[in-house]
């Protein structure tokens, strides 16, 4: 079989690229860091990149062009400028998509969150209800989260994760307030589009404290509507979301990982992975599928 | 031309930055302050027109399609666009 080819999108200010490329790495897929340019074709014959070549895009965290304007804003702008026909047909052939945090906010600025049934940010006719604001403290959180998996099975990144089942992860972001706009006022509305996201079976994570009820702030760092930390689009192939999978890929990155080492906790895979890493294994699981077929 | 650009953020939309600033001026002292909100602004240059002049009408449009496809977010954001030096020959 062939090896599966990450490309792990890269500009000024991403800075989580290493370690994701790493935990794709590690897993035996082929990660390679791209900068948007190679992709654009501002660069030599050599430096070229197709991104029909790959087969995972992934928009790393970071504050991508100093998080200037809006977090996010810049590169959305210029991923769809230079890059939206080879990004629709990335996404018509069903090539999965990962936005992590500065991804996330990415991928909603370009309207591909929660997808264009719900309309593409800015086109006509369509109208993005979703954005990514100034958590409700008003400052940077960076601390771990419990986000629990809520998906029915749509989401290719989350496979190999039992629906229920809570995943502990850091999140590090200023921006992160899952918002939805009400469009008279009405806070029923907000609720009716939650419905709508929650039958489409496009909630993928939200923030629980540690016995897995959902609950407000610290547990939710931002004061995201209805605790959701990540979304997919209507068929699945994208998924953002705020916390960090690639900085919980190993056990020992996670705060607590003396402690429970020395309560003896988990079993001898825990002791060595952490939980970013079942969503990592389950698209590589899903990529190898498709490949197949 | 040079022409500024507000963006606000939309009613009903929660601003921590104003209510946070608010917080700390009351504790300063300022009772008075009732509402403090955060506002965002860009300064535009944009070059003369060819020909007879400027069309202001037309400059303004193209701002505000700047606003709608980078500087604001229309989920959350209002704009304003204000021209503050025009050059007239």
């Amino acid at each position: 079989m062939r090896t599966p080819k990450i490309c792990i999108l890269r500009i000024e200010g991403t800075n989580c690229e290493l370690e994701t490329s790493f935990a794709f790495t590690r897993l035996g897929a082929s990660a390679e860091i791209v900068h948007l340019k190679q992709l654009t074709g501002a660069v030599n014959e050599r430096e070229r990149r197709n991104l029909k070549d790959y087969d995972l895009l992934v928009i790393p965290g970071g504050f991508s062009s100093g998080d200037y304007i809006r977090a996010g804003a810049i590169l959305a702008a210029r991923i769809k400028g230079a890059l939206g026909a080879e990004i629709a047909d990335f996404i018509e052939n069903g090539s999965p998509i990962l936005g992590i945090c500065n991804g996330f906010q990415v991928l909603v600025e370009m309207g591909l969150l929660p997808g264009p049934s719900f309309g593409f940010a800015h086109e006509k006719g369509a109208i993005q209800r979703v954005a990514l604001t100034t958590n409700d403290s008003a400052r940077f959180e960076c601390r771990p989260t419990f986000i629990k998996h809520e998906n029915r099975g749509k989401c290719v990144f989350t496979g190999g994760i039992e629906k229920g089942s809570i995943l502990k992860m850091p999140c590090a972001h200023a921006e992160g307030k899952f918002f939805i706009a009400e469009q008279e006022g009405e806070w029923g509305e907000v609720m009716e589009y939650i419905q709508l996201l929650e039958e489409s079976d496009q909630i993928v994570f939200r923030y629980v404290d540690p016995e897995g009820n959902y609950a407000p702030y610290p547990w939710n760092p931002n004061g995201s509507v209805y605790n959701i930390a990540g979304i997919c689009n209507p068929e699945g192939n994208i998924l953002g979301l705020m916390p960090h999978p690639e900085r919980a890929f190993y056990s020992f990155t996670d705060s607590e990982w003396s402690r429970r080492k020395r309560k003896g906790e988990g079993k001898k895979e825990d002791t060595c992975f952490g939980d970013g890493k079942k969503i990592f294994e389950s698209v590589l699981n899903y990529i190898s599928k498709k490949s197949y077929l | 031309m040079e022409l500024n650009v507000t963006i606000k953020l939309k009613r009903g939309v929660a601003d921590p930055e104003g209510e946070n600033t608010k917080k700390a001026l009351n504790l300063l002292g300022f009772r008075d302050v009732r509402s403090v909100k955060s506002l965002k602004s860009f300064r535009i240059e944009v070059e003369p027109g060819e020909g007879e002049g400027e069309d202001e009408e037309k400059v303004k449009q193209e701002v505000e399609e700047m606003c709608r496809k980078l500087l604001a977010n229309p989920v959350i954001h209002d704009y304003e666009i204000e021209v503050v030096k025009s050059e007239r020959r």
